[in-house]
């Protein structure tokens, strides 16, 4: 690759020299890329403006709030006092933060789990569920499936926040009218979202439902990369389908599955839109609250930037916290060395 | 090129033309799965169709039955929810601000990573991670100082403000990707491209560019869901500004609990819903590929 490359740059470069032999040699490094204007021009444009693009609204302002953090600042008086730690020590001791923290934590737990199980069941029965003779196939129409599942993650994620709170609304919503006209008289009423037993279940199943489809269609793409050579020697060496998908699927497609652990992770400690469409409030003592509502709420109903960027300062490490933990649980178990993002 | 990439889903394992014999083990499988996948069908399609249903409906007949169907299918909702509601200027300024920040940060992240991935220069690297970077913090932390920044150049609560930080915050994902692509193009066409006499800006547009569209369609695609579906950055940049759909959906939600009407709210949803769907069911052979091409690299 390399090599190609040098040869192009003196082929490039090596041009004008040809053309004017005597001419008196520049400083020897110089000569094999000529600056022209083309070159400078090229240069200045295809790497400036994203880069100042770049660094203006997105690392900048990463950097900015690390500052912040440690400022009591108010945002729109002009005194920002340096106060150190001070905005740390008050997120830890502060309840509402914890069980926000809390909630986030009980997310990118369950969350990715209960998603990628889903997900992958779904996938195996798509692409082994066909007949076992003969060459391995898929199942038949399996497409309209994954067409359907699909669709969700078309979805903005609000309106899907928005559709899921009608239809666990306690008197009208589409849940509750199944359940009663099934016979379970006891859910004609019931407040889905606003019973702290059931808001963070019903939450979860809302997120869940945007994503399996999206991860469905992951592991089925995953899953047809592998030559169909290995499931063939598998069942000949007499292995059931449970145990292909346990021990040749899986093991395969683990790189796949910790990409989608560490998007569906991220996710669940932001969980923002699903969480202020469904109970903008935080839900029934705060059970559904989650940092980043809280971080959204300190900074612009109450004005307090350096503790919010401090808040996101904790959100953030959490976040490397994870992608680290889920990176060194995937080596630890001997995954592979080349992990893709 | 093309077929090269497209090769991961076009080695499907099934559609294979003889029939061959089936086991009664293979019926009970192929059972149980369908049935798995029926059911999941259901729970994905029903909430939709459900929604879709009481956008006709007025809000007594909402709450009379969930199930029921409209008296008559009117379309006052979808007119209340387009005008009243101003569903149909959010809906404009989604498209504006989404299509304009698709076209710039398409071309600039095809630049960036043209540059990136075929030159080396001093500080490449450096460039290259802090584009990795940029993946991996979550926006929230962005989001105050971002603020305060869009503030300090007056771009504040405008669309022009909120494209250039959608094409700020897409770049990173759009680099990364087109890197590995703009990396997997031949040397040798870039180097008769020279010699035929083009220059660095030629050889991009006419010879590059156009050998990348298979990828650039891919990453098109993801970004456009991803900016049409982004809620956190209007609602923290653009709370006072012209409203796109997502943030003017929730805004309209929002009033809902005072002023009940529902049929209004099932129909903005519905708007929201159905153009993004249609799209997908059209370009849904490209989008799934480029599913598999994002992540088996």
């Amino acid at each position: 690759m390399t090599l190609v490359k040098q040869k192009t740059l003196r082929l490039d470069g090596g041009l004008p020299a040809v053309v004017v032999p005597d001419a008196p040699p520049l400083a020897s490094k110089r000569r094999r890329k000529p600056l022209t204007l083309d070159k400078v021009s090229f240069f200045a444009v295809f790497l400036g403006v994203p880069l100042a693009i770049y660094l203006l609204f997105v690392i900048w302002p990463f950097l900015q709030a690390f500052a912040y953090s440690l400022t009591d600042w108010s945002g729109f008086s002009p005194d920002q006092n340096f106060i150190g730690l001070e905005n740390y020590r008050r997120i830890f001791t502060d309840d509402i933060f914890m069980k926000a923290m809390g909630n986030n934590i009980l997310l990118v737990i369950c969350l990715p789990i209960i998603t990628i199980i889903l997900s992958l069941v779904l996938a195996t029965f798509v692409t082994v569920g066909g007949s076992s003779k003969g060459q391995i196939k898929g199942l038949r129409n399996s497409s309209f499936y994954r067409v359907v599942s699909f669709f969700p993650y078309t979805i903005p994620a609000i309106a899907i926040g928005i559709m899921w709170g009608q239809i666990y609304d306690p008197s009208g919503g589409l849940l509750n009218g199944i359940l009663t006209s099934l016979g379970f008289d006891q859910f004609k009423s019931y407040p889905w979202l606003g019973d702290k037993s059931t808001a963070m279940i019903a939450t979860m199943f809302v997120i869940v439902w945007g994503f399996v489809g999206f991860y469905m269609v992951l592991f089925v793409a995953g899953i047809k990369g592998i030559p169909a050579e290995l499931f063939e020697a598998a069942r000949i060496d007499g292995a059931g389908r449970f145990r292909t998908a346990v021990s040749i699927t899986i093991p395969l497609i683990r790189d796949n599955i910790q990409t989608a652990y560490i998007y569906m992770g991220i996710l669940a400690l932001d969980a923002f839109v699903y969480m202020s469409a469904l109970n903008s409030g935080g839900g029934p003592d705060n059970s559904t609250l989650v940092m980043s509502q809280q971080l959204f709420f300190t900074a612009f109903s109450k004005g307090q930037f350096g503790l919010a960027s401090a808040m996101g300062v904790v959100l953030a490490i959490t976040t490397l916290i994870f992608s680290g933990l889920v990176f060194l649980v995937n080596r630890l178990t001997g995954g592979g060395k080349d992990v893709s993002l | 090129m093309t077929t090269k990439l497209a090769s991961p889903e076009m080695k499907s394992l099934h559609f294979n033309p003889r029939k061959p014999a089936t086991t009664p083990g293979d019926k009970v499988v192929g059972a149980v799965s369908h049935t798995a996948l029926t059911i999941w069908s259901l729970i994905v399609i029903l909430p939709l169709l459900w929604t879709f249903m009481s956008s006709f409906k007025t809000s007594s007949e909402i709450f009379a039955s969930p199930f029921a169907l409209p008296s008559q299918w009117r379309f006052d909702n979808y007119v209340k929810a387009w005008t009243e509601a101003g569903i149909g200027s959010y809906f404009l300024n989604s498209v504006i601000v989404v299509g304009s920040a698709l076209v710039i940060v398409m071309v600039l992240g095809a630049m960036c990573a043209y540059v990136l991935a075929r030159f080396k220069f001093f500080g490449s690297r450096a460039v290259y991670y802090l584009m990795l970077a940029g993946l991996t913090f979550p926006i929230f932390l962005a989001m105050v100082p971002l603020f305060f920044v869009m503030k300090k150049i007056g771009l504040l609560n405008t669309l022009p403000g909120l494209t250039l930080v959608y094409v700020g915050f897409a770049l990173p994902f759009t680099v990364f990707f087109l890197f590995s692509f703009f990396k997997s193009l031949p040397y040798e066409i870039g180097e008769a491209a020279s010699l035929d006499g083009a220059g660095e800006w030629r050889t991009f547009f006419q010879v590059m560019l156009p050998m990348a569209k298979p990828g650039l369609a891919s990453v098109a695609i993801f970004n456009f869901l991803g900016l049409w579906n982004q809620f956190l950055i209007p609602v923290a940049i653009n709370a006072a500004g012209p409203r796109v759909l997502s943030q003017g959906l929730a805004a309209f939600a929002g009033q809902m609990g005072y002023a009940v009407d529902f049929g209004a709210l099932f129909a903005a949803v519905t708007v929201t819903v159905v153009p993004v769907l249609i799209v997908y069911v059209i370009f849904q052979r490209q989008l799934q590929g480029s599913v598999s091409q994002g992540t088996s690299r």
